[in-house]
C-alpha cells in the first residue's frame, strides 16, 4: 500500500524525502486530472500543514512567494506594480475554484508549457527556492523549468519558496493571455511584460512569452533591442523582431504559424498596456 | 492508502467520518454523506458541477482531497435552503436559469461564493465568479439575469409567475416556473448517477484505445479469480440476445460488447464486475486482451478499409431530394454563387455523463437511468440481453442534458447484463473520457453547393452536395441523410433544386443525433451562400432573404404547398429595424476602430417537426383520481427543455382546470404510455396534441355524465369535481363513484400522429406536418491581428406557432444560441484527442453576449393551440449568421468550422496575399 504523509514542518517533510519518492500534493488540481481515475500507487506527501509556506513576506533582498501560497491569496496581495502582470495571470489560472486552492509553486513544479504562473514570475526574475536535507540551493526560474512538466527539483527536495530580487520589483507590468474562449482555457500564446520607463524611455524591458516552446521564454533579444528606446518606437520594434527564443507547435488549439504572430502581437499589447498603466501610475 | 478520521462540518452538522485522506470530497459527499446535489461532470476541474463552499471560498469538490478540507467548513446545496428557498434558488426557478439541473448545484454555489463577498455585483462580476461552471442548457443569460435579480438589479428580463396564481383557461401562453423545478435548485434532483443502490456491483468496461483493431482475450477466467472482488468477467459472448442493437431497426449494426475487432476508440469489448468498495482501487489497464492494431480511416475517402461488409464503398445511406429543372435554371441564372464548407465532429458535452443502476425485480429487469428515449431503450435493450420487452422496465431519471445523443443506449444493456448474469444491483456512470469516446457526435460534413438567382434577386435553382461522416456505426446516420437534402435550401422558395447526401462510415466516432440532424450543417453551406449572392447582385442581405421567404401557399422543395402558418418572412421582418439600427452602429463603429471590425450577420432556418415520413405517435393518458387530482401521465421525457410544464400547460387548458391541479407521473415504461423519444422538435408539438387530444377527451366524458355542456366550468375541491353552467352547480363526490385499475374515476388517453407521407424516388412528398421558422441576426467584432470574435449581442426571431411558456422557450432560444456559438468558434471533437472539458471547449459564461428574443407567432393548424416545435430550430442560424458577420467584418469567410482564432487569422492573410 503506497505512504501518505502530512508534515507539519517543514524539517519532518525534508526527513521524509529523503526516505523515498514521494508525490507532492498541494492545491492537488494538478493531481486528480493526471490520476484520472487510476489508482495512486505513489507515496504521497501531503504539503497542506505546512503552514511555514504560506503567504507573502519581504526580506532584504527578495519578496518571498511561500509556496503554498494560492493563486487568489495572490490576487488579494498588496504588492509593487511590478507584480501586476503576475495578479492578472493569477486571474485567469483556470477558474475562482482552483484559483482558491491551486499553489503558485504547484504550477512551475507541474511544468505545463502553457502555465500561466511562468511568464510573470519569467519577467519579475524570480527563482525558486529549493530545500532538502542535504540544504538550500536557488534556482532561477528560467533554468528550474527544463522542458514539458520537467524540473531540476530533486526527489529528495521540496520546492520551499519563490524569491523575487527586490532589484525586479521595479517598473510596471502587464500580462495577456489568448485562448479560444473566455474561461476556463488554456492558453495558445501568452504574454508577460515589465518596463522601466522614464522620460519616455524604456530603461529596461523584460518580456516572456508562454506556450509558444516546450519552457516559457524571456525574449532576451528583443529586450536589450528595446533598452534604451523612446516608448513610442516600441511597437515597430516588436513588429520587427526576430524572436528566436519561440518554436511553437502545432496542436488542437492553434498553428505554430499562428502562435507567431499572436505572440508578437500580444507581447505589443502587453507592452501598451504596461506603458499606459505606468501613465496612469505617474 | 489508510484511512484517517477526518472531521467535518457539513452544512451546519459535524461529521466524522474514516476514509482514505485523498478520496475526493465530492466523492465523500456523494458516496458517504449520500449528498448527491454536488454532481460529478468531469473529475477534473473542468466543468464546476462540483463546486461546494470550503470555509465560504468555491472549490471544485473533485479535486480536494479529504485531508485537505478536514477541520473545515462545507457547504453544498443542500444547506441553501432553510424552511424555504433562499433568495437565490428561488431567483434560478424565477428566471429560468435551471433547464436540465445538472449544473445548477455548482452555479448557485459559485453565486452564493460571490455574493457573500460581494452583495452588489455587476454583471462583469457576476461572470467572473461563475466563469468556473459549464452549462450546456441555458446559454447562461438567465443564469446571470437570476443572480442580478438577487443583487438587486431591476431589469432582468422575463420572469415566472407561481403556477398557483394561473387560472383556469389561462395556462397556454403563462410562463409557471417549470413544474419540475425545485428539486433542480435544492439539491434533491435524482440524476442517473444519484441513486445508486448501497449493496450493487460496479461495472468498469474496457474499451478499445484503438480506432480499429482486433482483438483476442486473455485467461478471463484466471483474471476474474486473481482478484476476489470481481463478481464476473462479461464479454460479447455472454450476450443472451441479439448482440446488435440501433435506433433505426433496418440499420441496426452496432454490438453492445464488439466481437473480434472494434470499428472505433472507446468502442466496449468487456464488462468488469466488482464490489463497488474494490473500484477505488481498480486498475483496469491488466485486463487480459491482445490489440492488433488495423488500418484505419477518420475522415470518408476512397481507399479507406470497409467497415461493414454488406455496405458498398462504406456507404450507410444516400439521400435525394430534386424539383424542377436546376441544370438549365441554374446556366439561365443571372447570377450564381459557388462555394464549400467543412464542418467538424461535434461533441453534446451535456454536464451529466451517462448513467444509471439495473436491478432484477423478480424476473423483470428494472434499468434506472437517463435517457432521452425509453421506450426504444426498453426495445434495443430487450433485444440485446433476449428478454421479451414486457419483461424490461425503463425507468428515466432527470437527465442531465441529451440534445440527441442519449437517444441511443449506453449504459443500458451493459448494467443490465450484469444484473441479469449475478442477479446483483448493477451501476455504472461514465467517467467523463468515456463518454466522450463512446458516444455519438454530431456528423463531420463536407458540402459543395451552388445557387443562382434572376436579375430580381429572385432564387432560381440550388445544386447542393453533401458528405457526411456518419463514424463506424449506423446511429442516426440515414436520419441525417435524409433530413439534409429537405432542408437545405433553407425556408426559401427554390423552384429548381438538386440536393444529393451520403452518410459514410470511417473509424471515427459513433455521429448521431445532435440538434437538428445535419440541418445546421447544411444550413451554414446555403446561409453563407445567399451572404455572397446578395452582395453579388447588390442587395441588402436581409431583403434578399425577405424576397425569397417561403409563404403560405408556396411549395417546398419536396413539393409540399404549405398552406398556412408559414412564419419566416415575419421573423425576418421582425429583424428588420434591429438590422437597420445594426448597420449603423457597424458603420460608425469602424469609422473609428483600427484592427477592431465590426460586422453584422444574419440567417434563416426552418426546421420539420417530428420524424421525416415516418410514423411519430405519442400517447398521453390522463386521469381524474377520487381524491380529486388530476393525473397525467406524461411519458416525454423532460431533459430539461421543459415538456414536464409545457404538456401540463397544455392539459390544463384544454381539459378547463387550473394549471395547479395537474399531477405528473412518469415517464416510465411501466407508468406512461409511449410519448415516443424526445427528438426532432417533437414534444411539444406531438405529445402536447396528445395530451391535448387526451384532455379534450376526458373533459367530453364528463361534460356527458354531467349532461352539460362544452361551456360548463370543471374545479376540483377536496375530492369533489365541481361542475358550473350558468346557474347550475354540480359537485360530483369522485370517492362515491367506481374507479378503474388506475383508481382513476374518469379516464382518457390518446393518440397523435402526424400526418405525413412517403417521398417519392425524387424526395417530393409531404415529410413532415408541421415546420417551424426563425431568424437570428449576430453582432461581433473580430480582432483582425489576432483572429479572435468578441460577440456583441444576437438578436433572434423565432415562430414558434403561439408560445406555450414563453420564458421556457425563451430558455431553449438561448441555449440552443450558446451551442450554435460553440459550433461556430470553438468546436471540434477530435478522438483521441480532445476527451476532456479543457480540451473539447465549450462556451462559458464569458463567451455568450445579450440575446435579445422576439417570439414571433403564426399559427399552426395542426399543432397544440398552434405551436410548433423550437427545440433544435434554435442552433440552426447561430453558426452560419455568425460566419455572415466575420464576413462582414474582414471581408472573408471562413470555410472550415470551427472558426477559431488560428482559421480566421490564416483567412485574412490568405485574402491580402
Amino acid at each position: 500500500m503506497p505512504r501518505y504523509a502530512k508534515p507539519t514542518t517543514v524539517n519532518e517533510a525534508l526527513a521524509l524525502l529523503a526516505q523515498t519518492s514521494w508525490r507532492p500534493l498541494a492545491g492537488a488540481t494538478d493531481f486528480y486530472p493526471a490520476q484520472g481515475n487510476k489508482p495512486i500507487t505513489d507515496n504521497v506527501l501531503d504539503l497542506n500543514a505546512l503552514d511555514q509556506l504560506r503567504g507573502i513576506t519581504t526580506t532584504d533582498t527578495h519578496i518571498v512567494i511561500g509556496a503554498r501560497t494560492t493563486w487568489t491569496e495572490i490576487v488579494r496581495a498588496k504588492l509593487p506594480a511590478a507584480f501586476d502582470a503576475l495578479k492578472q495571470a493569477a486571474r485567469e489560472v483556470g477558474s475562482v475554484q482552483i484559483q482558491n486552492v491551486a499553489t503558485v509553486a504547484g504550477n512551475l513544479c507541474n511544468a505545463s508549457p502553457a502555465a500561466d504562473g511562468v511568464p510573470p514570475l519569467l519577467v519579475l526574475d524570480a527563482d525558486v527556492e529549493l530545500r532538502s536535507q542535504r540544504g538550500t540551493r536557488h534556482v532561477p526560474l528560467g533554468d528550474f523549468i527544463v522542458g514539458n512538466r520537467q524540473t531540476l527539483r530533486r526527489n529528495e527536495e521540496l520546492l520551499t519558496a519563490i524569491r523575487v530580487p527586490k532589484a525586479s520589483v521595479a517598473g510596471v507590468s502587464s500580462f495577456q493571455k489568448l485562448g479560444a474562449r473566455r474561461y476556463l482555457v488554456i492558453s495558445i500564446a501568452m504574454a508577460a511584460v515589465r518596463l522601466e520607463v522614464s522620460d519616455h524611455t524604456i530603461r529596461k524591458a523584460a518580456i516572456a512569452v508562454g506556450a509558444c516552446s516546450a519552457v516559457a521564454q524571456r525574449l532576451f533579444t528583443l529586450e536589450s533591442e528595446l533598452g534604451g528606446q523612446d516608448i513610442s518606437r516600441a511597437n515597430g520594434i516588436v513588429a520587427g523582431a526576430a524572436m528566436p527564443e519561440l518554436s511553437p507547435i502545432d496542436d488542437v488549439r492553434a498553428s505554430s504559424e499562428y502562435r507567431l504572430d499572436a505572440a508578437r502581437e500580444i507581447v505589443s499589447r502587453a507592452i501598451e498596456q504596461a506603458i499606459s498603466s505606468e501613465r496612469s501610475v505617474r | 492508502m489508510k484511512s484517517q478520521s477526518i472531521n467535518l462540518d457539513v452544512n451546519g452538522t459535524s461529521v466524522t467520518l474514516n476514509v482514505d485522506p485523498l478520496t475526493r470530497l465530492s466523492s465523500l459527499l456523494r458516496d458517504e454523506l449520500g449528498l448527491t446535489g454536488t454532481k460529478v461532470g468531469c473529475d477534473a476541474g473542468d466543468c464546476g458541477a462540483c463546486t461546494v463552499l470550503v470555509d465560504g471560498e468555491a472549490v471544485c469538490a473533485c479535486l480536494a482531497p479529504a485531508a485537505a478540507v478536514d477541520g473545515c467548513r462545507i457547504r453544498t446545496v443542500e444547506g441553501l435552503a432553510g424552511e424555504r428557498l433562499s433568495a437565490l434558488q428561488d431567483a434560478f426557478l424565477a428566471h429560468g436559469a435551471a433547464q436540465c439541473g445538472i449544473c445548477t448545484p455548482g452555479f448557485l454555489m459559485a453565486a452564493s461564493a460571490l455574493l457573500e463577498r460581494n452583495p452588489r455585483p455587476n454583471e462583469f462580476e457576476v461572470r467572473d465568479a461563475l466563469g468556473g461552471v459549464l452549462c450546456r442548457c441555458t446559454g447562461y443569460r438567465k443564469i446571470i439575469a437570476a443572480v442580478l435579480a438577487v443583487a438587486g438589479e431591476v431589469d432582468c428580463g422575463r420572469s415566472a409567475e407561481a403556477p398557483s396564481g394561473i387560472a383556469r383557461g389561462s395556462a397556454v401562453g403563462a410562463s409557471p416556473a417549470r413544474l419540475d423545478g425545485v428539486p433542480k435548485v435544492d439539491g434533491r434532483e435524482k440524476f442517473g448517477a444519484d441513486s445508486f443502490p448501497a449493496d450493487a456491483l460496479a461495472v468498469v468496461v474496457i474499451r478499445s484505445p484503438y480506432h480499429h483493431a482486433r482483438f483476442r482475450l486473455g485467461d478471463l477466467e484466471k483474471y476474474r479469480l486473481a482478484n476476489p472482488a470481481i463478481a464476473g468477467v462479461f464479454t460479447a459472448a455472454d450476450m443472451p440476445g441479439i448482440n446488435c442493437f440501433g435506433v433505426i431497426p433496418a440499420f441496426a449494426d452496432q454490438p453492445a460488447l464488439a466481437e473480434g475487432a472494434a470499428r472505433f476508440r472507446g468502442e466496449a469489448i468487456a464488462l468488469v464486475a466488482l464490489e463497488r468498495s474494490a473500484l477505488h482501487d481498480f486498475d483496469a489497464s491488466d485486463f487480459p486482451v491482445e490489440w492488433e492494431p488495423l488500418e484505419h480511416a477518420l475522415e470518408p475517402g476512397p481507399a479507406n478499409p470497409v467497415l461493414h461488409e454488406s455496405r458498398a464503398d462504406n456507404i450507410l445511406v444516400r439521400g435525394y431530394v430534386e424539383r424542377g429543372n436546376p441544370d438549365s435554371a441554374m446556366e439561365g441564372g443571372d447570377y450564381t454563387v459557388t462555394g464549400t464548407i467543412k464542418t467538424a465532429y461535434v461533441e453534446h458535452a451535456y454536464i451529466e455523463p451517462e448513467a444509471g443502476f439495473a436491478v432484477m425485480d423478480g424476473d423483470t429487469l428494472v434499468i434506472t437511468a437517463c435517457t432521452q428515449a425509453p421506450f426504444m431503450d426498453r426495445d434495443d435493450t430487450a433485444k440485446l440481453l433476449g428478454l421479451p420487452v414486457e419483461k424490461v422496465r425503463i425507468v428515466p431519471t432527470a437527465t442531465g442534458g441529451g440534445f440527441g445523443s442519449k437517444l441511443d443506449i449506453s449504459v443500458q444493456p451493459l448494467i443490465g447484463l450484469v444484473a441479469l448474469k449475478t442477479g446483483r444491483a448493477a451501476v455504472l456512470a461514465f467517467t467523463r473520457a468515456e463518454s466522450m469516446m463512446a458516444s455519438t457526435k454530431r456528423h463531420p460534413a463536407t458540402m459543395s453547393a451552388e445557387i443562382g438567382a434572376d436579375e430580381n434577386g429572385r432564387i432560381v435553382a440550388m445544386r447542393f452536395n453533401g458528405t457526411f461522416n456518419t463514424g463506424a456505426y449506423a446511429s442516426w446516420g440515414p436520419t441525417v441523410a435524409n433530413r439534409v437534402p429537405v432542408h437545405a435550401s433553407g425556408p426559401y422558395f427554390t423552384p429548381n433544386y438538386r440536393a444529393n447526401s451520403v452518410a459514410v462510415h470511417t473509424n471515427g466516432p459513433v455521429s448521431g443525433a445532435f440538434r437538428g440532424f445535419g440541418v445546421p450543417q447544411a444550413t451554414i453551406m446555403q446561409e453563407t451562400l445567399y451572404d455572397q449572392l446578395a452582395d453579388q447582385i447588390g442587395m441588402d442581405r436581409l431583403e434578399l432573404r425577405i424576397a425569397n421567404a417561403l409563404r403560405n401557399g408556396d411549395a417546398t422543395v419536396t413539393g409540399h404547398v404549405l398552406e398556412a402558418g408559414v412564419g419566416i418572412a415575419a421573423c425576418l421582418e421582425a429583424l428588420r429595424p434591429h438590422w437597420t439600427r445594426a448597420l449603423h452602429d457597424r458603420k460608425s463603429a469602424n469609422e473609428s476602430g483600427i484592427f477592431i471590425r465590426r460586422g453584422v450577420g444574419v440567417a434563416s432556418c426552418w426546421y420539420g417537426c417530428g420524424n421525416t415520413s415516418l410514423p411519430n405517435p405519442s400517447t398521453i393518458l390522463i386521469g381524474i383520481s377520487a381524491d380529486g387530482r388530476v393525473k397525467l401521465h406524461q411519458g416525454a421525457v423532460d431533459i430539461g427543455q421543459g415538456s414536464n410544464t409545457v404538456i401540463s400547460q397544455i392539459a390544463a387548458d384544454a381539459l378547463g382546470v387550473p394549471l395547479c391541479c395537474i399531477d405528473l407521473i412518469g415517464a416510465d415504461t411501466s407508468l406512461t404510455p409511449d410519448a415516443g423519444k424526445t427528438s426532432a422538435s417533437r414534444q411539444t408539438f406531438v405529445s402536447g396534441k396528445a395530451a391535448e387530444k387526451s384532455a379534450r377527451a376526458l373533459r367530453d366524458k364528463i361534460l356527458r355524465f354531467a349532461n352539460v355542456s362544452n361551456a360548463a366550468t370543471l374545479a376540483l375541491d377536496d375530492g369533489c369535481l365541481i361542475i358550473c353552467e350558468g346557474d347550475t352547480r354540480r359537485a360530483i363526490d369522485l370517492g362515491a363513484l367506481p374507479a378503474d385499475g388506475l383508481r382513476y374515476v374518469f379516464s382518457a388517453q390518446e393518440t397523435y400522429d402526424p400526418p405525413t407521407s412517403a417521398l417519392d424516388e425524387k424526395g417530393q412528398g409531404r415529410p413532415y406536418a408541421v415546420y417551424g421558422y426563425g431568424a437570428q441576426m449576430v453582432e461581433l467584432e473580430v480582432d483582425i491581428r489576432l483572429g479572435t470574435v468578441k460577440l456583441l449581442k444576437i438578436t433572434a426571431a423565432h415562430d414558434v406557432g403561439k408560445a406555450i411558456n414563453p420564458l421556457l422557450a425563451e430558455g431553449q432560444i438561448e441555449g440552443g444560441i450558446a451551442q450554435g456559438i460553440g459550433m461556430a468558434l470553438m468546436e471540434e471533437y477530435i478522438p483521441g484527442r480532445t476527451e476532456n472539458l479543457h480540451d473539447y471547449l465549450i462556451p462559458t459564461i464569458g463567451d455568450v453576449p445579450p440575446i435579445e428574443t422576439i417570439l414571433v407567432e403564426v399559427p399552426d393548424a395542426e399543432g397544440p393551440f398552434g405551436a410548433k416545435g423550437l427545440g433544435e430550430h434554435v442552433l440552426i442560424p447561430t453558426a452560419p449568421a455568425i460566419l455572415n458577420a466575420i464576413r462582414h467584418a474582414t471581408g472573408v469567410l471562413v470555410t472550415q468550422l470551427p472558426a477559431t482564432p488560428a482559421r480566421i487569422l490564416a483567412a485574412i492573410k490568405d485574402a491580402r496575399k
